[in-house]
This record gives C-alpha cells, sequence and structure tokens, in this order.
C-alpha cells in the first residue's frame, strides 16, 4: 500500500508527507537506533516511539517509506524541520506499535 | 591512486550536527552514480562509527578515499580510546549513560553493525590516546 493509504488506515496525523505515493513493502518496529540500522528493511515503515532528530538520519540510512511514530508521541521541532528539508515521509498515531503492526498487517 | 579524497570535522557531543560527515559523502557516492545498495552499506556503517566519535570521544575527523572499486572511510579521534576491543565489538556491549540511551544509542550493536555492513573493517584503538576505525566497502 501507499504512505497515504497507509496513513488513513492508521488514522494518523500527517507531520510531513513528502511523498504520499511511495509504497510501503515491510513491517519494522524497534526504537535503539542501531537495531533499526542493523535490521529495518528498504521500503519498509517504521513503528518507532523515538522522536528526537536522530530518527531523520536513520530513516534516510535505511531507506524507510515511512516512520510512524506510535503511543501520541510528537517528535520534536527540529525533528520535523529536518523531515521536511531531507523529504521524510513522518506520522503519527495514538495507536501502541503492536495495535498499529495489526491494523497494517490486517490491510495487506 | 585515490580518485577523490574528502575530509570532515565532526563535533563531539553535538547530536544535531551528528551524522553529516556520512549525509555529505552519502550525496557524494550518489552523484557518483554508485550502486544504492553499496552506499547503504557504507553509509550505515560510516554513520555508526561517526557516531561513536560524537558520543565516546569526544569528536574526531573522518577521511574518505573514493577509488573506482571501493570506498575507504578512516575515523579518527583522539578520545579515550577502547581497553578491550573483542568485549567492545560483542553485541550488546555498550558502556552509554542513561542519557544516550534516551536518544536511541547505547544498543550495544554499532560496531557489529561495521562489520556487518562492510567487507573489510580495522580497529586499532590506545586508551588515552585514541580510536582509529577503518571501514572498507568494495563497489558491485
Ligand atoms: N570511538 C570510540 N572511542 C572510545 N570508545 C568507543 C569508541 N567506539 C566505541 N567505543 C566503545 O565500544 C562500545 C561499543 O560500541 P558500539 O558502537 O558497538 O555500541 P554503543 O555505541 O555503545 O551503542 P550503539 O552503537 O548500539 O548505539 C561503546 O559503548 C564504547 O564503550
Ligand atoms: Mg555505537
Amino acid at each position: 500500500m501507499t504512505v497515504k493509504t497507509l496513513a488513513h488506515k492508521l488514522n494518523a496525523k500527517e507531520l510531513n508527507l513528502a511523498d504520499p505515493n511511495r509504497e510501503v513493502e515491510r513491517i519494522y518496529a524497534g526504537d535503539l537506533l542501531s537495531h533499526v540500522m542493523g535490521n529495518a528493511p528498504s521500503n519498509c515503515v517504521w513503528f518507532t516511539v523515538m522522536t528526537n532528530v536522530n530518527i531523520c538520519a536513520v530513516a534516510t540510512l535505511t531507506d524507510c517509506s515511512v516512520i510512524v511514530v506510535c503511543e501520541g508521541c510528537i517528535p520534536d521541532q527540529l525533528t520535523l524541520e529536518r523531515a521536511k528539508t531531507q523529504g521524510i515521509n513522518i506520522l503519527s498515531t495514538v495507536l501502541t506499535i503492536s495495535e498499529a503492526i495489526v491494523r497494517v498487517h490486517n490491510a495487506g | 591512486m585515490s580518485s577523490l579524497h574528502l575530509e570532515y570535522e565532526v563535533e563531539g557531543n553535538n547530536f544535531v550536527s551528528a551524522g553529516q560527515a556520512t549525509e555529505k559523502v552519502k550525496f557524494c557516492l550518489k552523484g557518483m552514480g554508485i550502486n544504492p545498495a553499496d552506499i547503504r552499506r557504507i553509509a550505515i556503517a560510516m554513520y555508526e562509527a561517526e557516531i561513536n566519535m560524537v558520543i565516546h570521544a569526544n569528536g574526531g575527523k573522518a577521511l574518505v578515499d573514493i577509488f573506482v572499486d571501493k570506498i575507504v572511510v578512516k575515523l579518527v579521534d583522539t578520545g579515550p580510546g577502547i581497553a578491550d576491543i573483542d568485549k567492545a565489538m560483542t553485541p550488546g556491549f555498550s558502556t552509554a549513560t542513561d542519557s544516550i540511551r534516551d536518544l536511541g544509542f547505547g544498543a550495544g550493536m554499532g560496531l557489529h553493525n561495521m562489520k556487518k555492513y562492510t567487507d573489510e573493517m580495522y580497529v586499532e584503538s590506545t586508551v588515552g590516546v585514541g580510536t582509529t576505525i577503518t571501514l572498507v566497502v568494495n563497489f558491485s
């Protein structure tokens, strides 16, 4: 599905939609950045509760399709600015990471 | 013969500027038309090493040489050094503080990732003198 569709399924707040038509092919969840960099596949949706600016670097490096910040967490201003300049898709949802994963999985 | 040599200063304990050297190298490799999978490998490995200098060594230098067939990145710092390199390389080993962990670092997976994503990796370190990490990725 596309990032735009994913945003609808998760009732997510669209914090930055740089490329809404980008395809999401895989699911990855994690907060410790070195684990994410070691294992997140390209073109995945990355579920996390981390909100600081380093998530932008990690999203760019792993080439994930979209960051979804879960549990109502909202990234700080610096993170949002960086996401804009680097063209990173970033959403926020009140769902927990496991609820979000189930929804995406069930949606195919 | 080096076709392109680049050098960057990496500031210690600055998490806002951290990753800029890697970002610039990545941009450069993209412009040169290097295979995206190879760019991904060296970028992740270099970012891990760059962040380590930021967190553990109060900054340092990144020295980059891009050849026709490979990239060699040296991360040189004059930080505290690593007493037991084998132990540091063990997945899960970390001396990061709680405030560093709050930023998402400190899983103890950085050196492991560098090894995983590169074709060659060398760690030279002397306590009280500093650490030099060398990362090599061959272009496919
Ligand atoms: N440049 C360095 N100078 C001094 N010590 C270092 C340096 N790089 C790594 N270390 C030591 O090696 C340990 C392991 O490094 P590694 O990158 O694997 O994990 P980490 O940085 O603690 O956590 P992570 O990389 O998963 O966020 C560090 O906790 C630190 O003690
Ligand atoms: Mg590290």
